[in-house]
């Protein structure tokens, strides 16, 4: 989708503030809502793609106006409600009201290390040959689903080099629905010219990772 | 949209919301754990993991040994996950990393446009910065001015690679080893590696910053 979590390019006023001896957390809340978010994968059963898509579909208004923990509790929030395992009454009371929902799995203190070094592995078995190989001439498609994506606006049109290639992969768009359908990552570069016009910067090339799906001959 | 913009725009409000907010992940805590769904000594453990053993150290440890090591320097660039797993560092939001290496024609600088993706195995979590707006909108557009934020330039004769995670890759860079660091221990050279020159926003310390 079209939304505010999409920002490269957009002009955004100010320079960027590093934080001197930043803490990794600001707040004892931001403390919880990370863990909460981290332990209810498990129970929640939703994938990372299903996770991004609740905390980016939102209006731009609420989007920006909150911190990024914030956005992470509404996102958690979202994903609990949908699947019935909270529902509105029980966060607007602040305590349960109804009996739980049975769910397959649970994160214990025990599993906390095994959870986090398996992670979440996006490589599949190819299932057919890449169509793209290092070094062609590909353009990102101009495509505006309502739905999950991750190729950003300020790519969309332009023809760029694949550089990299990165096996098959988990295709965001859809496993945000629900269904894997891996395909072939690239990593594409673009010159700096032909994303920003006569006033990008020729000394610099950037590149976003994207998908067979996302790509066209050029 | 980050704490740190809130915290500094919105003085008003800041009070009672972050106050809200509290009040909230408190009580749904509660209601998490009371359904059995989370388990608070798993909540505990998880941000114990965070703040003090998955952190940038691990990823300057990595640095070091590349600097160090001239084939684990290969290995590291030519697959960068499994020669990161040999000093013990994997798993989530670092499942496939790839390693950029800095040269004087080349630096590079990485960032997520479209939310935070971030090596959590060898740098931790992301800084407030890294997340906000200003450096996701600025960091493909004018990578140079974002380098100017962070006080230092490169020069106008070096390229600069900037990669968007905009899949599950994660990428991490290797910057040059100052000059003057012949014969540094492992464990030395390591402490002259900054997360900053892990993300390509900054630039390892020079000998005569450290004692």
């Amino acid at each position: 989708m079209d939304g505010a979590h999409d920002m490269g390019g957009v002009a955004w006023s100010g320079p960027v503030q590093p934080e001197p001896d930043e803490p990794i957390f600001h707040a004892e809340w931001e403390r919880r809502a990370f863990a909460i978010t981290l332990a209810m994968g498990m129970p929640g059963g939703w994938n990372i793609d299903m996770s991004r898509f609740a905390r980016e579909n939102r209006p731009p208004q609420d989007y920006l106006s909150k911190s990024y923990y914030q956005i992470w509790l509404a996102g958690l929030e979202r994903l609990m409600l949908e699947r019935g395992l909270v529902t509105a009454d029980e966060i607007e009371a602040g305590k349960p009201l109804h009996p739980a929902k049975p769910v397959a799995r649970t994160l214990s203190r025990d599993g906390v290390a095994a959870m986090l070094h398996r992670g979440g592995p996006t490589e599949r078995q190819p299932g057919c040959a890449a169509r793209f190989a290092i070094g062609d001439r590909v353009r990102a498609k101009v495509i505006h689903p309502p739905t999950h994506t991750r190729l950003p606006r300020y790519v969309r049109g332009h023809v760029g080099i694949v550089e990299l290639l990165h096996g098959v992969h988990v295709f965001p768009d859809s496993n945000a629905l629900g269904q894997e359908n891996p395909q072939w990552l690239y990593t594409v570069t673009f010159d700096g010219r032909e994303l920003w016009g006569p006033g990008g910067d020729a000394s610099v090339k950037t590149s976003v990772d994207a998908w067979e799906a996302y790509l066209e001959p050029a | 949209m980050t704490g740190h913009d809130h915290d500094h725009h919105h003085h008003d409000h800041d009070h009672s919301e972050l106050s809200e907010t509290e009040l909230r992940v408190r009580a749904l805590e509660t209601i998490l754990t009371e359904k059995g769904y989370v388990d608070p000594a798993a909540l505990d453990l998880l941000i114990e993991t965070y703040e003090t053993k998955v952190g940038p150290r691990n990823g300057a440890r990595v640095v070091a040994r590349a600097w160090s090591d001239p084939a684990f320097r290969a290995r590291l660039l030519k697959d960068a996950t499994p020669a990161i797993s040999e000093l013990g560092y994997a798993g989530r939001q670092g499942e496939h990393i790839v390693a950029v290496e800095n040269t004087p024609r080349l630096h590079n600088m990485v960032v997520c446009t479209l939310c935070s993706c971030y090596p959590w195995p060898v740098l931790g979590l992301p800084p407030v910065w890294y997340k906000s707006a200003p450096y996701r909108s600025k960091a493909v557009k004018d990578p140079r001015g974002v380098l100017a934020d962070f006080g230092f330039e490169v020069p106008d004769s070096a390229e600069i690679r900037v990669w968007d995670s905009t899949a599950e890759i994660r990428y991490f860079v290797l910057p040059m080893r100052p000059a003057g660091t012949e014969g540094w221990s492992e464990q030395r050279l390591a402490d002259l590696v900054t997360r900053d020159s892990m993300i390509g926003t900054g630039l390892p310390k020079q000998p005569h910053e450290v004692a």
